[in-house]
């Protein structure tokens, strides 16, 4: 049997008694040209990631062959631009994971309970008018919640308690779990809405509260989705520059306290790029060997996710 | 029921009715605290800036003294990057995604592009930033410039044209592509005529999206080596350039209080231009859609 596809291949490439030579060649030269210059687009994509992987390899195997991976990984001091210079990531890692916790502190319940809201509670009128509006939210640039961070929401923070700095993870932490806010919300309740109605009303037929319904029912059912949503979440909380640059500071410190100046990972790359050290010393070879660290961690919280969603995901007919 | 002995099936079932709510509420806040926030953030950015912006704001360079210092040399750079940006994403991406929807058979060529589009999206932004630097500044030694920075942002946003041109085309019916084949017209002149006026709506919707998130990315552009102090517009495509967000990160990190307005007045032109961007791509695809079912 030919396939449409087939078919289509044999009428451009075949004998077509009733079309002249040339005439099939006026109409299908173009449709082969166009074929491969959109192919060509399409593989784009595919020269970026090569361009990411190759560039951050390359550039951090120069960085590790002045400076060993053991101490890259074990040393607690990250002080690259001193004088007496330590080359340890744990410091900018705990800066990391401090904020893009903090964040998810923030974000998981709210974005969770917002997500219940929306899809078991809220009235239609209700959802149509507040979904797109949490929306803006997500549209918003980062570096506008660098400045809620550092101008309102620290100087809030600081006249509760007097321990915290100017520059502290708290602050970061907090407005970037409202940054990330509207993905776990949106991508949470999109795999809500998927548990089909029948589920529910058996659960409510049984006697269930709405209250039994969601968390027993829907949120089981769609637990592979609403994880995936929290683990991308992280991902991009750990990705996020801009709200850590402002207001969490330039300070690596090896510590979990979110009341002192840290320094994330992304951030200590800004600090590099804005100042003045020369492209291609060790110093400057160090935002390659972060760089690596952060796109590995990222690339592998993106692939669990999608691997959770595509292996756990409860299919309903 | 009210005359019922309380047995113990009704003291639970007030129980969990009483569960129930507080549980309502809980969520109704989680909302409104979203909601507050956002209302909050707005509200202190407007209180802030709102007495700043003023046309001698949009006007002047940059400037030592805050109450002097205006955003022109920042707004010519976003324009110019995201013009290059645009264009670039806009035709790479649909063209992507036209391939990928119409043209590719479903073997695992197509699925490893699929799977790294999905995950291009997920790259944080500073990492394109890096690439850029690597790739556009140095190896093609475009220096710093107004082009090494729309080609940097235009594959940052790719992933999002990709995606959403491709739902655009996935959601057309089969039986437009048919008729058109019955017809007689080749693949190109289907998805040309027939296929892409369809599927335009999603894309622009897409597109415009795309430039937004563009508009607002602030760190590759940084890494990449934007400046964050000129005094001068872009005069072409090699010029050095600074965009809007890199100057209120300018503004925002120093620590006179007059910076910090001009900071929100400039957050305010950036929110204006993204708020108006999101209500036009509503606004159009409403419009086609109507057109289209009319």
């Amino acid at each position: 049997m030919t396939s449409p596809d087939t078919a289509y291949e044999e009428l451009v490439s075949g004998p077509i008694p009733w079309v002249g030579r040339t005439r099939r060649w006026k109409r299908y030269l173009p449709e082969r040209i166009i074929k491969a210059v959109l192919f060509f687009c399409s593989i784009v994509s595919i020269f970026t990631t090569v361009g990411i992987v190759s560039v951050l390899i390359f550039e951090a195997a120069l960085f590790f062959q002045e400076v060993s991976i053991v101490e890259f990984l074990t040393n607690t001091k990250w002080t690259p631009l001193f004088a007496s210079k330590n080359f340890g990531i744990l410091p900018l890692v705990t800066g990391t994971i401090l904020t893009s916790m903090g964040a998810m502190f923030v974000a998981l319940p709210l974005g969770l309970m917002s997500a219940i809201y929306l899809s078991e509670y809220a009235p239609d009128t209700a959802r149509q008018i507040v979904k797109p509006v949490l929306e803006i939210l997500a549209g918003i640039p980062t570096v506008v919640y660098g400045y809620f961070a550092l101008l309102f929401v620290t100087p809030i923070l600081r006249s509760i308690s007097d321990d915290i700095s100017v520059f502290n993870g708290l602050s970061a932490s907090i407005v970037m779990g409202i940054m990330i806010l509207p993905m776990v919300s949106s991508l949470s309740e999109d795999a809500m809405r998927s548990v089909p109605r029948s589920l529910r009303e058996g659960a409510y037929a049984l006697g269930a509260t709405r209250l039994e319904v969601s968390t027993r029912v829907v949120i089981p059912a769609a637990l592979s989705g609403i994880v995936a949503a929290f683990i991308l979440a992280t991902s991009r909380a750990i990705g996020e520059t801009m709200i850590v640059t402002i207001a969490a500071g330039q300070n690596p410190t090896f510590t979990f306290n979110p009341f002192v100046p840290i320094e994330t990972m992304t951030a200590y790359i800004v600090q590099v790029s804005l100042g003045d050290t020369p492209t291609g010393t060790l110093e400057f070879k160090t935002i390659f060997a972060v760089g690596l660290s952060l796109f590995v961690i990222t690339l592998s919280m993106n692939l669990l996710s999608q691997f959770i969603v595509r292996r756990f995901r409860e299919v309903y007919e | 029921m009210a005359d019922r002995i309380p047995g113990r099936f009704d003291r639970r079932m007030r129980r969990r009715r009483l569960e129930g709510q507080i549980f309502h509420v809980l969520c109704l806040l989680s909302i409104l605290v979203g909601l507050g926030m956002l209302a909050a953030l707005l509200l202190n950015i407007f209180m802030e800036g709102w007495q700043r912006v003023n046309w001698s704001f949009l006007t002047s360079f940059p400037s030592r003294h805050p109450e002097a210092a205006g955003i022109r040399a920042a707004l010519f750079g976003s324009i110019y990057v995201i013009a290059v940006a645009g264009t670039l994403a806009f035709s790479f991406g649909v063209a992507a995604a036209i391939y990928l929807e119409e043209y590719a058979s479903r073997n695992w060529f197509a699925r490893v592009i699929q799977i790294n589009i999905a995950n291009l999206a997920g790259v944080p932004s500073i990492v394109y930033g890096i690439l850029g630097l690597e790739i556009f500044v140095r190896f093609l030694a475009l220096g710093k410039s107004v082009l090494a920075g729309g080609f940097t942002l235009a594959l940052l946003v790719l992933p999002i044209v990709i995606i959403a041109s491709e739902e655009a085309l996935r959601a057309v019916p089969s039986s437009i592509r048919e008729g058109g084949y019955a017809l007689g017209a080749t693949r190109w002149q289907t998805i040309w005529r027939l296929v892409l006026p369809q599927a335009f709506p999603g894309i622009l919707t897409g597109v415009i999206l795309a430039v937004s998130r563009a508009i607002g990315e602030t760190a590759p552009l940084i890494v990449m080596g934007a400046l964050t102090f000129v005094p001068f517009t872009p005069d072409g495509p090699l010029s050095r350039f600074t965009v809007l967000p890199i100057q209120i990160f300018n503004w925002v990190s120093r620590p006179q209080e007059g910076f910090h307005e001009a900071a929100a007045a400039g957050i305010i032109v950036l929110l204006v231009v993204l708020l108006s961007m999101n209500a036009l791509a509503v606004l159009l695809r409403n419009r086609f859609q109507r057109r289209m079912e009319g």
